[in-house]
């Protein structure tokens, strides 16, 4: 069987895949990282996003040996080693933009990338229209936009 | 110490856990030795099943096991019980069909399981499962809720005759008849209340696993109500007594209803994993959630209102019937029932109500209770008819309202429909709701989006609900099976710290928060010092968990009652240590005074008192600050309010934009006003998703045709606008809180003001009601037919 080596949070993994391991089953089932969420089978809810060589990626619909030699970042490596949190989970928490918690590891990493990639800044509209690709059924994206536009200026300053 | 009690706006204990990804959902829960289950699922909506052959599938790689229902059948497990038993008219039951966990002898709903498939990992169950070779014999299927009663449909249990489960109704038919025989107008509407999908973004999973060497068994699941599913399960089901079962609900991601249900797969794995002797998981894939997971809705209605020459409303009279899908799934009759017909009355003075409800079974997927069951659609259908009667008497939407409210000082009031409000205020929900939504100065934003080629809309609902469920002895009476009742155990550490058990259960809600902030309120311990735990039958002693906006009402209750034997078992402990009378103890900010002295003990010399009693009244009082308490409420609540929504529709292509929503809602004692305001957004955006976006659609054939998130639209963050939400609240007069509850007046209450909207914006056309989901390409046809007629004339 293919053996897929990627560097998942700054650690470096040498992994035995199945042709149709996906990135979302190695990082859950092979290495252990379930925070990366599975919500759906058709490539529609986000909640699977990771960054692979720091652009959002839905880890569902990417063979985990289309990630060899990849840099993967997922919710788990977003954190200082303190603990310090990124500051989109900051914005996360003081916004009250999750409930239940399960889209949110997707929705974070979909709106670092979505602040990285709009250095000039966001509307609220591009917001909302950069969060196409993901779904949220508790908190109604309110709260969740109002913490992507928090962060992004926090981000920006760093 | 920061303010952090009752109307904190804290931030929420539970986040960094979830912000970083160190949830613990059942699906990140492996056993060690652990097996997959995979379910082999009908493809058919009905079909005798003829024959089941496993041989390939069991020399498959990795397959330990395969059973199907004759398996099951063998051990006699029982079916899936229902919980709640509604009575026809004639005062027989209802029609209650078996509910084979597996399949037996026939298929009567795509997605029915017929055959589990438990393997090494789950690519091999899955590939196994598809060897399994199923022989069918099709029979014709009924799926729409009008044609499961027409003469010679087919039959979904051979049993029920006419596909009819029961014909329920409430009220004196022959009274409400004589008021419409009188009124000076009569009004009347054919509505639908469509069909959805609940689609909580975390699949259900569950992992049964038996202890081989003390023969007990725990499953992990999805749930909303752990104690709920053993007590089911355990009893009806698998015959396995509590103490040999631990039913673990860890982080659930959503539920919305759709979790409270004793579904299939937990006693699969469960009884299975005892079979093969190691643990069993399985989890569902999002196509299977959509044929599995309980659905929400589908009823189709006529209402009629009888009204005299000035617009007050004499009577109401309606016909509903409401589809059951296949099987009756655990509350489901409770639904078109007792959670719709009693909410008739609404926020009005309507003296006399009748309604009747026919339930039917169909060749589809169980329906049962989606956030705010049953109460959406009374609601719906009121408020849509309320505008139909201003449409049709041309008097003023707003001004029929305010005509036909319920006073503020008529409380408590008894309705037609067997429900006592206890508190409410309708005329200030409405009047704080135009002002916020500036209604008044509508017209000329509609002139103005006129001028962009834009129709635009506003539209009001004015709703109440019934919540906080319930009162187990009159819950009883109308046909429940189980007390409602919750359970709060408060624990008080040696140190002075508190952990709380509830019976209760978070899925989203923060109660790891809000319920907290109770301890900080009423015990004075910082919120840093006070953890909660639910969601496990090991550690909490009882609860049934969480639905119907109950967890404050009720389980914040049960806090407040065990706390207040917190207490009076502190003052006890401080008069010995304080050589005072029991009676002269005071307790406030986590501190016992004797009165009128500067004597004082915290509740930390209290707690190490009482677990080191060295110095104690050991005599007549037990060691230990740990105290118990049942709640059993008195009555429902009441949370109601008015929502108001604007809306723009594009004639081009028939899409609505939702460009304000304004809710204002009473719900009683706010705990937090932020989580509160995040329930209330999220509510709303499934109500937006009803009325403009969701339908679970079958087509003849029976085939589950929005069956996917490809075909199934959820509403995503471009589809909906910022919220202004607000309450104003009135409390609760029975419980000790006055909270009223929170979790479901958002869907409750914005559906119908969304529909108000887009038919205000359409009313050039002479529109007088539109079914939902208003899609782009319904409203599409209805404006070019209108334009084609206005450019005829
Ligand atoms: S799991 Fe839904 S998009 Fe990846
Ligand atoms: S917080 Fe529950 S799905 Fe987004």
């Amino acid at each position: 069987m293919p053996q897929v080596t990627l560097t998942v949070n700054g650690k470096q993994h040498t992994v035995t895949v199945e042709g149709r391991t996906l990135l979302v089953e190695l990082l859950r089932e092979k290495i252990g990282l379930t925070g990366t969420h599975v919500g759906c089978d058709t490539s529609q809810c986000g909640a699977c996003v990771v960054h692979v060589n720091g652009v959002s990626a839905k880890s569902c619909t990417m063979l985990a040996m289309q990630a060899d030699g990849a840099n993967v970042t997922t919710i788990e490596g977003l954190a200082a080693a303190d603990g310090t949190l990124h500051p989109m989970q900051e914005m996360f928490r003081e916004h009250h933009a999750l409930q239940c918690g399960f889209c949110t590891p997707g929705m974070v990493m979909s709106a670092i990338d979505l602040v990285n990639s709009h250095p000039q800044g966001l509307t609220e509209k591009e917001i909302r229209e950069g969060l196409e690709g993901n779904l949220c059924r508790c908190t109604g994206y309110h709260n969740i936009v109002k913490a992507i536009a928090a962060a992004a200026p926090l981000m920006h300053a760093k | 110490m920061p303010f952090e009690g009752i109307g904190a706006s804290v931030r929420r204990k539970e986040d960094v856990r979830f912000l970083s990804g160190r949830g613990n959902y059942t699906d990140d829960i492996n056993r060690p030795g652990q097996l997959y289950a995979v379910m082999r699922r009908s493809d058919r909506p009905h079909a005798k099943i003829l024959g089941i052959d496993t041989a390939a599938a069991s020399a498959a790689p990795g397959v330990v096991a395969i059973f199907t229902g004759a398996d099951m059948a063998k051990e006699e497990i029982g079916g899936l019980p229902c919980g709640w038993q509604i009575h026809n008219k004639d005062g027989s039951p209802m029609a209650e069909p078996p509910h084979p966990v597996l399949a037996v002898g026939k298929v009567r709903h795509v997605g029915d399981p017929v055959a589990v498939v438990i393997a090494d990992t789950k690519q091999q169950a899955r590939d196994a499962a598809e060897l399994i070779s199923i022989d069918y014999q099709d029979l014709p299927s009924v799926s729409s809720t009008p044609d499961a009663l027409a003469t010679g449909a087919p039959l979904v249990h051979d049993e029920v005759p006419g596909n009819l489960c029961y014909d329920w109704h409430i009220g004196d038919k022959a009274v409400v008849d004589g008021v419409f025989a009188k009124a000076a107008h009569v009004v009347k509407l054919d509505l639908v209340n469509n069909r959805l999908v609940p689609n909580a973004m975390e699949p259900r999973a569950a992992i049964g696993d038996f202890d081989t060497s003390s023969g007990d068994y725990t499953l992990y699941t999805t749930s909303q109500n752990p104690h709920v599913i053993r007590l089911l399960m355990g009893a009806f089901v698998l015959h396995i007594p509590e103490n040999k079962l631990r039913v673990v609900a860890p982080d659930v991601g959503g539920g919305f209803g759709s979790k409270i249900y004793h579904y299939a797969e937990e006693a699969i794995v469960t009884w299975a994993s005892a079979k093969v002797r190691r643990p069993v998981k399985w989890t569902a894939d999002r196509s299977e959630s959509f044929m599995s997971d309980a659905h929400g809705r589908d009823h189709v209605s006529t209402a009629e209102m009888a009204v005299d020459a000035d617009g007050k409303f004499l009577g109401l009279r309606i016909h509903t019937l409401a589809n059951m899908g296949a099987y009756l799934s655990t509350f489901a009759p409770c639904v078109p029932t007792y959670l719709y017909a009693t909410l008739l009355a609404g926020v009005y003075t309507t003296p006399v109500i009748y309604c009747e409800v026919k339930a039917v079974f169909t060749h589809t997927v169980p329906v049962d209770a989606y956030r705010g069951a049953g109460r959406p659609e009374a609601t719906f259908l009121l408020e849509r008819l309320v505008d139909c009667i201003a449409h049709d008497t041309g008097i003023d939407r707003v001004e029929l309202r305010r005509k036909n409210f319920i006073a503020a000082d008529a409380f408590p009031y008894q309705t037609p429909v067997a429900l006592e409000y206890d508190s409410g205020d309708y005329q200030t929900t409405l009047r704080v709701a135009l002002e916020n939504s500036d209604y008044a100065g509508f017209e000329a934003r509609r002139a103005e989006a006129a001028k962009r080629g834009k129709l635009r809309g506003i539209g009001v609902s004015t709703y109440l609900e019934a919540c906080g469920i319930a009162p187990s002895a009159v819950v009883g009476s109308l046909g429940a099976r189980a007390g409602l009742y919750e359970v709060a155990n408060i624990r008080v550490h040696p140190t002075g710290s508190v952990t709380v058990f509830t019976g209760t259960h978070s899925h989203g809600q923060g109660h790891e928060t809000t319920l907290a902030q109770l301890v900080c309120d009423q015990l004075g311990v910082p919120l840093s010092q006070v953890d909660v735990v639910h969601g496990d039958t090991a550690k909490i002693p009882f609860g049934m968990g969480t639905y119907g906006s109950r967890s404050l009402a009720v389980g914040g209750s049960a806090m407040v009652k065990a706390m207040d034997k917190i207490i009076a078992k502190g003052k006890k402990i401080a008069a010995h240590l304080m050589e005072a009378s029991v009676e002269d103890i005071e307790f406030a900010n986590n501190t016992f005074t004797v009165a009128g002295t500067d004597k004082s003990k915290t509740l930390t010399d209290i707690s190490l008192a009482a677990y080191v009693p060295h110095n104690y009244p050991i005599d007549v009082l037990e060691p230990g600050l740990d105290e118990t308490a049942f709640y059993d409420p008195k009555n429902f609540t009441f949370p109601g309010g008015c929502h108001v929504a604007e809306v723009e529709i594009d004639p081009e292509t028939g899409v609505t934009e939702v460009i304000n929503f304004t809710a204002v809602d009473d719900v009683g004692r706010v705990v937090n006003p932020m989580i509160v305001e995040g329930q209330i957004q999220g509510g709303v955006a499934q109500g937006i998703g009803q009325a403009l976006l969701e339908a679970a659609i079958y087509d003849k054939s029976g085939q589950l045709m929005s069956g996917s998130m490809m075909d199934y639209t959820m509403p995503r963050a471009d589809n909906l606008p910022n919220f202004n939400v607000a309450t104003e609240n009135t409390m609760c007069t029975h419980n000790p809180l006055g909270s009223k509850g929170c979790g479901e007046v958002g869907a409750i209450g914005s559906p119908p003001a969304i529909m108000n909207a887009v038919i205000d914006a359409l009313k050039q056309f002479g529109v007088r009601h539109i079914d939902m989901p208003a899609t782009g390409p319904k409203l599409w046809s209805i404006i070019h037919a209108g334009q084609a007629k206005m450019a005829a004339e």
